[in-house]
């Protein structure tokens, strides 16, 4: 409560805001005031790249913006590795003499411990809070994993909000034909379809957006239920859309390869699908009246791929969807028709060579399994959990359909799965109002 | 002597008539209660029946397993079976309750042993009904999460568990009730401890292969998968 009378310009600091954030962290930002542009990052034991990662954007906002108030928000989950110091211990100096830079601000560095579990919505929420009670202009979410990041990524994040008044700008990058499967079969084609805006990558590991957007999102989110803790990258795409915001796509670079286990799937889905499939209900007002698709301002490239071949084990991906088909039968009989699930049963019988998950199939799948979703036929969670082993079939199928398929070819294929996304939009919409 | 007799018989006419006198208005409460109660019990059993048909009951008792259990004994929906119930226990509470107001010797104390009983038959319920829930939502956990983790056999592995809770919860609900309690308590033993020998068995010898298949997946196949690429989802 003491804060409330040190509070800088006047800034409106919610009562909500003051009780999660510790008084240390808003004596600090006291100290700082107002700022141009905040770059938040979200860590949990990242000692090993945070180093580079703060180093970089030092040199970024030292070269794209020496004369801007800025500093570095680091909202930490408790590492303990030493990541805060890593972050607050980077000096200017790190940054100046590769550049050859000069600074006419001090660029703040200031880590806080958010509570609540690494990896949840909390980190983004010390953020936003920051950057609200900070007034920033400009706010980016950076990555600590990103090692490939490249001064020039924080320029590629800000100008559209700092000098062409955009309110999120969502990141495009170079990448491998056959990473982000999900993305390019499920979450790209159906928000493209349901809220008619395309928008490659709607689950940012690094984003940009106005402080206006961060502020309307930091009231409006629900942090203290669950569901407002999952994918809430995803979840304030959806708010910029839904809220008419100006969206915008700039192009990073190239996307490092994460290593990644099967069992990572599980929890992708609950953060991206689970959180689409939730926000279809409250938003049916604003996608039942969308048709079609709009492109969205775009700087650089919208998409680049990369060819080269990669072992993937395809054999097993089959197997797991055929298994799953058999053995889910009861789980499917709830959340799919009778004739979708037919003809999953039909293809999980077939030999790999024959083995095809159309992408209408596929479409009406996942459509079948957002209704389900929306009556809570049985256990939400379940529901998406369902949906992984269908995944991986329709997985197969994209491996084998691109295989030696130029980056045009998939291109055009991924084309071709947005359009019919969009085609059967009117299916989704028939089984939602059938079941209301 | 015969005036005796005569005096006798007027004597007991008196006192039927009067134990008649005595025991006509308890009879009518007793029929007003009843018809009391029976109208009672249906307009609870409408209320009920519409109340569970909003928060679409059928549907939880399906998630729990209980609507398969009744469409295979050919009995009517969860709602209907509940609504039912209801209205039987209400209209016997009544008549019980009539009975009660006549007086009869011996009937009043299993009459309050029924009432007394009646909590413990709803909580006994309660019980079964919530923990066929969870058993159908764990088994479906379980099922789910052996399916994700490509481990062998999924479906027995949700069974057994489906099977664990399903005879932990019937022998509380036995418990609750105050039947056998020995007996169940000696049959939930037998039951528990043969269902793990069995699963022992099954996957131990019945399953040799199958175990052998799960370990080398487990620990060989991963060392051969460190050379394929993983796909990222994201």
């Amino acid at each position: 409560m003491e804060a409330m009378s040190y509070t800088p310009s006047g800034a409106e600091l919610k009562l909500e805001d003051e009780t999660f954030l510790s008084d240390d962290f808003l004596r600090q930002l006291i100290n700082v005031g107002e700022v141009d542009i905040l770059i938040g990052l979200p860590t949990h034991n990242n000692a090993k790249t945070i180093g580079s990662v703060v180093t970089t954007i030092r040199s970024g906002i030292l070269r794209g913006f020496p004369r801007e108030r800025a500093v570095i928000i680091n909202a930490d989950g408790g590492s303990r590795d030493g990541t805060p110091d890593l972050v607050t211990g980077v000096s200017i100096d790190d940054a100046r003499p590769a550049a050859n830079l000069y600074a006419l601000r001090t660029l703040h560095s200031i880590s806080t411990k958010y509570d609540g579990s690494a990896g949840s919505g909390a980190a983004l929420r010390t953020i936003l809070a920051a950057a609200e009670l900070l007034r920033a202009k400009a706010c980016l979410v950076m990555s600590p994993e990103a090692a490939h990041l490249q001064p020039d990524w924080i320029s590629n994040l800000v100008h559209p909000i700092y000098r062409d008044g955009f309110d999120l700008v969502a990141p495009t990058y170079r990448r491998h034909k056959f990473d982000g499967l999900l993305t390019t079969n499920l979450l790209y084609p159906m928000l493209r379809a349901l809220y008619g805006v395309r928008i490659r990558e709607a689950y940012m590991p690094e984003f940009g957006f106005s402080g206006r957007l961060g502020s309307q999102f930091l009231g409006q989110n629900g942090w203290h239920d669950g569901n407002g803790q999952a994918g809430v990258e995803l979840r304030m795409t959806l708010a910029a859309i839904t809220g008419g915001y100006r969206i915008c796509q700039s192009f990073l670079g190239e996307k490092e390869h994460v290593e990644r286990r099967g069992s990572d799937l599980i929890p992708a889905l609950r953060q991206t699908v689970g959180v689409l499939f939730s926000a279809l209900e409250t938003d049916f007002l604003v996608w039942s009246k969308v048709a079609g698709s709009k492109p969205v301002p775009t700087t650089g490239s919208e998409q680049e791929l990369q060819l080269d071949p990669i072992r993937v084990n395809r054999k097993r991906l089959r197997e797991m969807f055929s298994t799953g088909v058999s053995e889910l039968q009861s789980v499917f009989q709830s959340i799919l028709s009778p004739s979708t699930l037919t003809e999953l049963q039909r293809i999980a019988r077939l030999g790999e060579e024959e083995f095809h998950y159309s992408a209408e199939l596929w479409v009406r799948t996942v459509y079948e399994f957002a209704a389900s979703y929306q009556k809570s036929v049985i256990s939400r969670d379940h529901i998406i959990q369902a949906l992984a082993p269908l995944f991986r079939g329709r997985v197969f199928t994209f491996l084998v359909e691109n295989r030696n398929a130029s980056a045009i070819e998939v291109e055009n294929n991924v084309e071709g799965l947005c359009l019919e996304f969009e085609r059967l939009k009117p299916y989704l919409l028939q089984m939602w109002k059938s079941r209301e | 002597m015969r005036e005796m007799i005569v005096s006798e018989l007027s004597q007991a006419m008196h006192e039927m008539a009067r134990g008649f006198a005595h025991y006509v208005p308890r009879l009518i409460v007793m029929l007003i209660l009843a018809f009391v109660g029976w109208a009672i019990a249906y307009v609870v059993k409408v209320i009920l029946r519409s109340i569970l048909q909003f928060i679409k009951f059928d549907k939880l008792s399906e998630n729990a397993g209980a609507s398969q259990l009744l469409n295979k004994a050919a009995l009517p929906t969860a709602t209907e079976m509940v609504s039912r119930f209801v209205f039987w226990v209400t209209w016997l509470g009544f008549i019980l309750l009539g009975v009660s107001v006549l007086g009869i010797l011996g009937l009043q104390e299993q009459i309050a042993s029924f009432f007394l009983f009646l909590p413990r038959l709803f909580v006994a319920m309660f019980i079964l009904f919530f923990g066929l829930l969870a058993a159908s939502f764990f088994s479906r956990a379980a099922l789910l999460a052996a399916v994700n983790a490509n481990v062998p056999s999924p479906r027995v592995l949700s069974l057994a568990i489906r099977s664990i809770i399903i005879v932990f919860v019937l022998s509380i609900v036995f418990e609750e009730l105050g039947l056998a309690e020995q007996t169940m308590l000696v049959a939930f033993g037998i039951a528990f401890g043969a269902l793990m020998l069995g699963l022992a068995i099954a996957f131990g010898i019945g399953g040799r292969d199958l175990a052998q298949r799960f370990l080398e997946e487990k620990f060989v196949r991963n060392k051969k998968e460190e050379n394929e690429d993983e796909l990222s989802p994201l």
